[in-house]
């Protein structure tokens, strides 16, 4: 006889069974399809949230360290200065040796004057391994060179905005800004550069495009170490030698371990908490732990959306049985053999749960575009709520992975066969001559 | 010759809330191939508790039950299912037809559990829906058809595997007595085409044009003639 004729017709009269009653199978494939989608679509979303929190701290660099000054609360700083030194920047590249390259930069406020054009912006001054880490490119002229470092000079390179703003006829590069009653000859153009995003707490977003980068060595230099802030009402005087020190280890596994030398080299120099040390490595692994425990919790939401849609199975399966207990009686006298009608009622359980699975895995492959949709719906009628919504939910792209289909679809046939093994059972153990009086 | 059927000393009872029902006490005959068997009594008598045991749907309680040479008695479930799908043909009162399949996929259901079904079964089944006359009536539902031409069907059904022995408990009992002439001149044809057949019935016109008739009382087999 042929094997696949018989399947054939098992998977035949399974159909025809179920079609019998479309409403009643619709809706047990319902439950078994919102439990797969939600498998797929869960895992998706969770695999996006990871995703985009992974490339936000690998675009910081997983093997840098960053370490900033912080300002401790009180007044008395107004005289004193604080934060990372000089010295500080001598001794960690003079005695950690599993450092590539440490970049000192000093951050502040200014102005920025093209005879009667003025802008305020960021003063950045660093050297030339700054452009390399926060990932500047250059659009024109050159950035800062190391024989500018080591002569002190007055030359500046200028952010995308910045140039637009000072001179938006004429091209800058060759021509002066004044920057605290100095000139600075511009050397080089900077292209716009998207903000970057900041990790909680530890690490502020940063804006780059009203820059003006010098030689950190001029700025000591022509600028000095104080920062002086007067708006009405306030005066504030800030005194600090070094903002950051930006850290390029030489591989990844030193990373951690030089991270601990790091804090103790910096603390016996510092009797105050004024500097704090950034590990982007660390928060990749958190932000990997955070993932998996994502996909743990709406992996849980989803196993017991599975749950009641197989229980769902099972209460409907239970009903047929029952229903065609006489069914099951003339099987049984046309020779059909207990395994015979468990098979029958396994199949059909199984293909309801599969009906669901692949309405599921297919429900699972929209989950981009129906996000999309959800999130356009959700901004345009709720506004209000929209807007107090974390940033990561807001701009979440789910990413379909690709292990995750067969797994719902293996899921589901798992399903099928769970629940649907005991009204099965149930169906086989029914005494043939008993059944066939039922009714 | 061995027979086609022996039961020996036949017994069965049911246990009913602590009191034992012997629905059949020691039945004992022999059928030879190719017989035409009537079994008659009251209600009660055990007509279908003995049809159930020969169509190896139920065990019985003692004694023996040969087909042809095998031991059926013996036999587990598996078995017995097996016997059934390959060996019987059964026929019931109220037809038994599964209402959510055509004629054709009726006929078909014991190639099914017999292993034969393969993609040529379909012309089988159709030749025997021509065959008791309802070749026009190929893809219509139980609930579509009149009782006669269920019965047919059912007809239709147990002759699919070619089996030796058909069984029938009161075939025409709800059919009015046109139909019934019809279906037993059916049955007729085929026990001339040499299969056995045994059939239970209550009707003394019925039993007549079958070759013998058995007669039970209380489980106990009170006459067994030839006609
Ligand atoms: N499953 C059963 N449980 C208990 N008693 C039964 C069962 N089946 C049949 N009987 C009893 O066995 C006797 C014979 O029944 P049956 O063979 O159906 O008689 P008939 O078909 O001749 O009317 C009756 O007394 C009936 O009540
Ligand atoms: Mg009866």
């Amino acid at each position: 006889m042929s094997t696949l004729t018989v399947w054939l017709r098992t998977f035949q009269l399974a159909g025809k069974s179920l079609w019998m009653h479309p409403l009643r199978s619709s809706l047990t494939v319902l439950g078994i399809f919102i439990g797969v989608s939600s498998v797929i679509w869960l895992l998706a979303i969770g695999e996006g949230i990871g995703r985009a929190a992974q490339e936000q701290i690998a675009s910081l660099g997983a093997q840098n360290i960053m370490v900033r000054t912080v300002k401790p609360s009180g007044d008395e700083f107004q005289d004193s200065g604080y934060g990372l030194t000089r010295k500080d920047y001598v001794r960690l590249l003079a005695t950690v040796p599993t450092l590539e390259k440490v970049i000192p930069i000093r951050i502040t406020t200014a102005e920025f004057r093209n005879h009667t054009r003025v802008l305020e912006g960021r003063l950045v001054g660093s050297t030339p391994d700054y452009a390399i880490v926060t990932r500047l490119r250059l659009d024109r002229g050159r950035f800062i060179s190391d024989a500018d470092i080591e002569h002190e000079r007055n030359y500046c390179v200028i952010a995308a905005e910045t140039a637009q703003r000072l001179f938006p006829f004429g091209e800058p590069v060759g021509r002066q800004i004044m920057i605290n009653e100095e000139f600075y000859t511009v050397v080089g153009v900077m292209k716009p550069r998207a903000p970057s995003a900041g990790i909680g707490g530890s690490l502020a977003a940063e804006e780059f495009d009203r820059d003006v980068y010098i030689p950190i060595t001029a700025m000591w230099r022509r600028i000095g170490d104080m920062n002086v802030v007067i708006k009405p009402g306030q005066f504030q005087r800030d005194i600090y030698e070094i903002s950051q020190l930006t850290l390029r280890v030489v591989d990844r596994d030193s990373v951690l371990p030089t991270a601990d030398v790091i804090r103790s080299t910096i603390e016996v120099a510092h009797d105050l908490p004024d500097f704090a040390v950034t590990v982007p490595l660390e928060l990749l692994e958190q932000a990997r732990t955070t993932q998996i425990m994502f996909i743990l919790f709406l992996g849980l939401i989803a196993a017991i959306s599975l749950v009641v849609g197989g229980i769902g199975i099972m209460n409907i399966m239970l009903a047929t049985v029952i229903e065609r207990t006489r069914e099951v009686g003339i099987r049984r006298a046309l020779g059909a053999k207990k395994r015979d009608i468990t098979r029958q009622f396994l199949t059909e359980s199984v293909v309801l749960s599969v009906t669901g699975g692949a309405l599921g895995v297919l429900g699972g492959l929209f989950c981009g575009p129906l996000t999309l949709l959800a999130r356009k719906g959700f901004e345009r009628f709720l506004p209000n709520q929209w807007e107090v919504l974390p940033a990561l939910i807001k701009t979440v792209e789910p990413s379909l992975i690709p292990w995750s289909i067969p797994l719902a679809f293996t899921i589901s046939v798992l399903v099928g066969i769970i629940f649907g093994v005991y009204p099965a059972a149930r169906a086989a153990s029914l005494d043939p001559i008993e059944a066939l009086r039922h009714e | 010759m061995t027979p086609a059927v022996s039961v020996t000393d036949l017994g069965k009872d049911y246990v009913l809330s602590g009191e034992t029902i012997h629905a059949l006490r020691g039945v004992s005959f022999d059928v030879p191939l190719a017989d035409y068997i009537s079994i008659m009594g009251p209600s009660g008598s055990g007509k279908s508790t003995l049809l159930n045991v020969l169509g190896c749907l139920d065990r019985p309680s003692s004694g023996r039950f040969m087909l042809s040479d095998v031991d059926v008695s013996q036999m587990n479930d598996d078995q017995r299912a097996e016997i059934r799908a390959s060996r019987i043909g059964f026929i019931f009162q109220s037809y038994n037809l599964l209402p959510a399949l055509t004629v054709v996929e009726n006929i078909e259901i014991p190639l099914y559990y017999s292993g034969q079904l393969d993609p040529r079964s379909r012309v089988r089944c159709i030749e025997l829906a021509e065959m008791v006359g309802l070749g026009s009536r190929l893809d219509h539902r139980p609930t579509q058809l009149s009782g006669g031409q269920q019965q047919r069907v059912a007809i239709a059904r147990s002759m699919v595997n070619n089996p030796e022995f058909i069984l029938a408990d009161e075939p025409t009992g709800n059919l009015d007595t046109a139909t019934a002439t019809e279906i037993l001149d059916l049955l007729d044809r085929l026990n001339r085409q040499g299969r056995t057949i045994i059939m239970v019935t209550h009707e003394h016109d019925v039993a007549q044009r079958t070759k013998r008739a058995i007669v039970l009382r209380d489980g106990r087999i009170v006459s067994d003639e030839r006609y």
